[in-house]
């Protein structure tokens, strides 16, 4: 079947999709945007999070037909979508779609140094997470800094434990997870600051 | 199709300011970060090739039977099916593969002997079609008897897992269902107990853990126009994988070339091929590019595990609470196949006492051949099910002998000079007792939050957590203790040498260098660090980490905790002599402008050749001019020695490594459901090269040993050695909520035989954090629990 | 494998009159996680996520009647007043990303007996609304569940909605599992105060072939409450009234050992969450009586 949905801002049709197939296999497989990862496929380790109109959902449970017509951000657009969200004085999920000319402007690969990803513009979550040493072997780091963002969109300050809850979802193997909340601590911080 | 691109190697560029900025012991970031933070880090999932197929494998569906026949008639009439292959199509007489015993089947022949072993294998068009053509295989078993456990194992008539072994090992074991037999002995034991004022007993067992890496098993192998074939793969250490998979292909090893990818985690769950030789063969057959992903569920069967264990230890002190003697055998279970059991034998038996003076030692430790899951490497490595049942013994006669369980570890603590049972002395810091005072000094996390916090109790903070089980009703705090020895490296005579290739030029005005191993980045920042130790050695602030590949010499494995010594120590090897070139360079350019030139000790800094008292005399610049200094070479740490077979003797080990927990739980006695609140651990590292990643090592290694104490376990039907809960959704891993904050207190005392003085750190966190925690749950409910991981039938009897 | 994607509810059932084996998908939870492990390939997959009705909720003079979509995030912000038992149950379903997708139409359509909804609808009181091209029935929870991942559906039938109770009393939920979250049920107890009626409802999850009540528990405590004027004079509850309770609702109990726990574990730890659900409804519902009467 053909699937037609808008990820990134940018509209994307995707053929001969098998029926069964995920979201998440379409867009690693079908469009090029490996940065959600598979490590579970069902349900029990966010690697595979991105926003399907705004919400955070597991991409390995929505079945591809289930994407027609919807809006999906992966962590390729997610520094763009912060982006977007700061110009636009932080306004709530649904209301923050990606403009038109963002959407053409945007790119699925690093523009700057698709080598090395220097001078690539990061999403505040994504820096804090290099600053903190929050990334080791970096599976888990895609679904974690999709949800991260959006907590911090609804509650820009949390405490500890709205951290660990809203993360629940998110596996880590590596990092026994303490600079995993140095790093959302330190995205909370630098966003407060900047307000 | 945006995007997408043939799979390339990336190059890790990394660039730090002026004035050598970045060198070692500064904690510099990853210079892969940027990359894993945007999505665009290229994992070996991630791999597309233009008109590639998808691999697919068929597993046995039992644990022990004869194959009878096998059927592929219908999965190749299946539009879409490319190539289906069983034992019979493999191209040459190497068939098997192994770590040390080459005793894997890569696809099965005449029997299988274990739940999920490879049979056959599919590449179709879409995974899809591949799994629907594996499922159309017939494959007709005939049923044989499991072994399970030492009792089946070992009976006089019992079946041969392997038959006609002729391993080095099958000598010296009392039956051929047992893979190896290290025995230790020292002393005398008999009279040691007669010493004793106090005897302490105890069973341990010990539960088949998974490494749980979150990136599964994955490849993409694209056949070569000169008939070898290109293999991008997630590893540990690509040179064992290329010495593997070479004779099955029936190719030179110079036309299997090999890139690492993305490494999703590792954890010694990749020490072992995988699906590399079957993405190789069906590319090879296919003359396409063949990918192969695992999911979780094959994943949990793609790979060996801890082993599990039953441990059997008998601990003597004297009144004044001084160890006299330790009796103990340890049974490890390495299931079908041999993977690294050998060696996880010669681990679990020379540090099987654990990081104490105790001078009259009887340990004999085995691993079995059985139908369970093959098992081998994993993070501990043997030490860690030694170090669950030493510290269980130490709490046990600290409380015998009425002394404080921490002043007791502390009497009886190893330090530098100590002997350790094989007769090897301890020849570097073992600051034993000083990392167990120092756990022991950080402050204590505030008392049961709860109870202050009246009707507001945050159940997140309470065991059950979002579950609502409890709003404080039965929760007993507990604090337990734990140490242990890991040594780092591989030991008993391996030849554990690394290879590091160096290259120094300008580029834009620049001078850089380009550091070039194979060594596996699985997330550890090995590929940090070697630029951190590029810039201290060279003085430049531009380092280029080139992909890891086959192209350059072996950088040995990412395990044991060895790849900073090792490969850290090839990189600063490789480095010293380029900058002899280097300096030979200046001489020949500048050597009679300047007498320091010829008389100073010269070293290179902030892109410049200074004298060791400071003065610059040139810029790299000027004296590379368009020359570039390369330099390959190997480097070895000290060699070792076998353990003698009948006594354990023997110079066995290179270096050891220390780490200490202390576990604060809370315990619903009831419900038997534990939260741990903290978990403090201080760890000697010798140097700290990156302390970032030092720090991130310790939590993570901590959190792995919290997954065994709790709940992690990878539960094997006794009757059938059938695996029953290959999943996420049954094999638990810890959770942000259930990982405790973990305060680290890192001591950095030089072991004059290492690079820089450093100590491998990734394993021994993970060694005392099971035994800790364990003890803090003893503490909260007085309950004995002999075995890990602890279920909430064990805390409330009803099991 | 069909992807039916209707754009409407009267679209559904004909697809669904028309194709019985079609399996209806909204969150995914279930079905996904079956078909990618290809442990399911149903000829027609019936896509339920366009059909806004579903996503709505509204609150009648004593019931909710809460859209089978609904995710649990939603019921958890929106219904802790009317529905508090299944807004705690749904904050121990999975984890964020589950909730925010998954709703109560999923759990009672694969009638999973651990499914986290289920003790909290037996304890409120619901009716599964139900409706084919034949015409709409309510079924009542109680009769609801027929076996192990099976229920009182016909195949032509799909869940519209849930008519739920709302509280009359305080309600509790408690979940055992071996992890603090993203955990299944090892097993799991709701427990609802019904002060109008004057009755207890509880509601057994994971413990049993199917979600079960504690019937002869219920009917013990209603008779204990009601002997000692409990409701009005609003005292403790004595320690052995709500230790025969536990025990009864124990007792309720027909488990299995699995990967997940024992069968004698389970027993156990119902008979402990019974305790304390009780005690802390009913302290909750002293509290409430003290202060309407203080008002008064």
């Amino acid at each position: 079947m053909r699937v037609n949905f808008t990820v990134n801002g940018r509209p994307q049709e995707a053929d001969d999709v098998w029926e069964g197939e995920s979201l998440l296999y379409v867009l690693r497989e079908r469009l090029g945007l490996p940065g959600s990862k598979n490590a579970c496929e069902q349900g029990e380790c966010g690697s595979c999070t991105v926003r399907l109109d705004g919400v955070p959902v597991c991409s390995c449970l929505v079945a591809a037909g289930q994407a027609e017509g919807r809006e999906v951000v992966t962590v390729e657009g997610l520094a763009e979508y912060a982006k977007q969200r700061t110009e636009h004085g932080g306004c709530a999920t649904d209301a923050c779609g990606t403009s038109l000319d963002a959407a053409k402007r945007w790119q699925p690969k690093g523009s700057t140094d698709s080598q090395t990803g220097e001078g690539v513009e990061l999403a505040p979550i994504q820096q804090a997470f290099i600053d903190a040493g929050a990334v080791q072997c970096g599976f888990c780091t895609p679904g974690l800094l999709v949800a991260a963002d959006e907590m911090l969109e609804q509650n820009p300050n949390p405490t500890d434990a709205d951290i660990r809850e809203a993360l629940s979802g998110n596996l880590c193997r590596c990092t026994g997870y303490e600079k995993i909340m140095d790093a959302v601590r330190l995205a909370a911080a630098r966003q407060g600051e900047a307000v | 199709m945006p995007g997408k691109s043939a799979p390339l190697g990336t190059p890790t560029k990394v660039t730090q300011g002026a004035k050598t900025k970045g060198g070692i012991g500064e904690s510099t970031l990853r210079p892969d970060g940027t990359l894993k933070v945007t999505g665009e880090f290229a994992y070996s999932s991630d791999m597309w090739h233009e008109d590639m197929l998808w691999g697919q494998i068929l597993r046995s569906t039992t644990a022990h039977a004869e194959i009878v026949s096998i059927d592929t008639a219908e999965a190749l009439a299946l539009p879409g099916v490319y190539a289906v292959m069983t034992y019979d199509d493999l191209p040459t007489d190497v068939k098997n593969y192994g770590l040390e015993i080459q005793d894997t089947p890569v696809l099965a022949h005449g029997r299988v002997r274990h739940h999920g072993e490879p049979v056959a294998i599919v590449a179709a068009d879409h995974p899809e079609t591949a799994r629907r053509a594996a499922a159309k295989i017939r494959v007709e078993y005939r049923d044989l008897p499991v072994i399970t456990d030492e009792a089946s194992a070992t009976a006089p008539d019992a079946i041969l897992i392997h038959d006609n072994r002729t391993d080095h090992h099958i000598g010296h074991v009392d039956h051929p269902n047992i893979v190896h037999r290290q025995p230790i002995v020292r002393g005398d034991v008999e009279a040691a107990r007669a010493r004793a004022d106090f005897i302490v007993t105890g069973e341990y067992t010990f539960g088949m853990q998974d490494q749980a890496f979150l990136g599964p098993e994955s490849g993409l192998a694209v056949p070569a126009e000169d008939g070898g074939v290109d293999l991008y793969i997630a590893t540990q250490w690509l040179h064992s994988d290329l010495r593997q998979i070479a004779p099955v292909l029936g190719l030179p090893e110079d036309k299997v070339r090999m890139t690492l990818s993305g490494v999703g985690g590792a954890f010694g769950g990749r020490e072992d091929l995988s699906m590399q030789i079957h993405a190789c063969l069906l590319a090879l057959r296919t003359g396409k590019p063949v990918k192969i992903v695992y999911n979780r569920f094959e994943s949990f069967f793609g790979h060996v595990h801890r082993h599990p264990a039953k441990l059997t230890y008998e601990h003597g002190a004297t009144k004044d609470g001084k160890l006299t003697h330790l009796k103990a055998r340890i049974v490890l279970d390495g299931g079908a196949y041999a993977s690294a059991s050998p060696a996880v034998v010669g681990n679990a038996a020379s540090l099987g006492a654990g990081p104490y003076v105790v001078d009259d030692v009887d340990i004999d430790c085995i691993a079995l051949y059985t139908n369970n899951p093959p098992c081998g490497a994993m993070r501990g490595f043997g030490a860690v099910q030694a170090c669950f049942a030493y510290e269980a013994q130490m709490d046990k006669l600290a409380d015998a002998v009425g002394m404080d369980r921490v002043e007791f570890r502390r009497l009886n603590a190893m330090e530098q000079g100590t002997l350790l049972p094989t007769g090897q002395a301890v020849d570097s810091p073992a600051p034993v007792a000083e990392l167990l005072r120092r756990v022991k000094a950080m402050p204590l996390p505030p008392e049961q939050q709860w109870l202050t916090a009246g009707e507001a109790a945050d159940v997140r903070q309470l065991p059950g957590g979002l579950s609502n089980t409890t709003h404080g009703e039965g929760v007993v705090r507990g604090i337990g203790y734990a140490v242990g020895i890991k040594n780092v490296g591989f030991s008993e005579g391996f030849d554990d040498y690394s290879t590091a290739r160096v290259r120094m030029e300008v580029v834009g005005g620049e001078p850089v260098a380009t550091v070039h191993t194979a060594m596996a980045e699985v997330g550890q920042g090995g590929v940090t660090v070697h630029a951190q130790i590029a810039r201290t050695e060279l003085g430049v602030a531009q380092v280029t980490i080139h992909p890891a590949d086959t192209q350059v010499g072996s950088a040995g494995s990412t395990s044991a905790s060895r790849q900073t010594y090792v490969t850290g120590g090839a990189v600063k090897n490789s480095c010293e002599l380029v900058r002899e070139k280097v300096l030979e360079v200046g001489r020949r350019k500048f050597g009679s402008y300047h007498p320091a030139w010829a008389t100073a000790e010269l070293l290179l800094e902030g892109g410049k050749v200074v004298t060791d008292a400071g003065e610059v005399l040139a810029d790299l610049v000027d004296v590379l001019g368009d020359e570039s200094v390369e330099v390959e070479a190997e480097w070895r740490h000290r060699p070792t020695e076998p353990f003698d077979l009948r006594t354990g003797q023997g110079f066995g080990h290179v270096q050891y490594s220390f780490a200490a927990h202390r576990a604060v739980v809370e315990v619903d006695t009831e419900l038997g459901l534990v939260k741990v609140i903290e978990l403090a651990c201080a760890q000697d590292v010798g140097k700290a090269l990156n302390p970032l990643s030092v720090v991130g090592q310790i939590q993570g290694g901590t959190t792995q040993g919290l997954g065994i104490a709790v709940m992690e376990e990878i539960i094997v039907d006794p009757k059938t050695a059938k695996v029953r809960n290959p999943s996420f959704t049954d094999y638990l891993i810890p959770t942000i909520l259930d990982t405790p904050t973990i305060p680290v207190d890192v001591l950095e005392l030089a072991d004059a035989h290492a690079p820089y003085g450093l100590r491998g750190i990734g394993e021994a966190p993970t060694l005392s954090s099971t035994p800790a925690v364990l003890a803090a749950i003893r503490n909260a409910t007085g309950l004995e629990l002999t075995k890990t991981p602890v279920r909430p039938e064990h805390l409330t009897g009803t099991a | 494998m069909d992807f039916l994607r209707p754009a409407s509810w009267e679209e559904a059932l004909a697809a669904k009159a028309e194709h019985p084996t079609a399996v209806p998908i909204a969150g995914g939870t279930d079905v996904m996680v079956e078909i990618n492990f290809d442990h399911r390939r149903p000829e027609y997959l019936l896509d339920l996520t366009r059909i806004g009705d579903l996503y709505e909720w509204e609150t009648g003079g004593d019931s909710v009647r809460l859209g089978a979509s609904v995710p649990y995030t939603r019921i958890m912000e929106n219904l802790r007043g009317e529905l508090p038992g299944l807004a705690l149950a749904s904050h121990t379903v999975a984890s964020p990303q589950i909730r925010n997708r998954g709703g109560v139409g999923g759990n009672l359509g694969t009638a999973s007996p651990a499914g986290d909804a289920h003790p909290a609808l037996l304890a409120a009181g619901a009716e599964v609304e139900a409706e084919s091209v034949r015409g709409t029935r309510l079924i009542p929870i109680d009769t609801f569940y027929t076996g192990v991942k099976r229920n009182a559906l016909a195949p032509d039938e799909l869940i519209r909605a849930v008519h739920i109770k709302k509280a009359d009393g305080p309600q509790q939920y408690s979940k055992v599992g071996t992890r603090n979250a993203m955990v299944i049920a090892v097993c799991a107890f709701g427990l609802a105060l019904h002060p109008q009626t004057r009755t207890v409802r509880t509601g057994i999850g994971s413990a049993a072939p199917t979600p079960v009540r504690a019937k002869a528990a219920e009917e013990f405590l209603n008779a204990a409450l009601d002997e000692g004027g409990f409701w009005d004079n609003g005292k403790i509850i004595t320690p052995s009234v709500a230790k025969q309770f536990a025990d009864l609702c124990a007792a309720a109990c027909n488990p299995i050992d699995d990967v997940r726990g024992t069968a004698s574990y389970r027993r156990h730890a119902v008979g402990v969450m019974a305790r304390r659900t009780l005690t802390w409804t009913w302290e909750s519902y002293r509290g409430t009586a003290a202060h309407s009467e203080g008002v008064a």
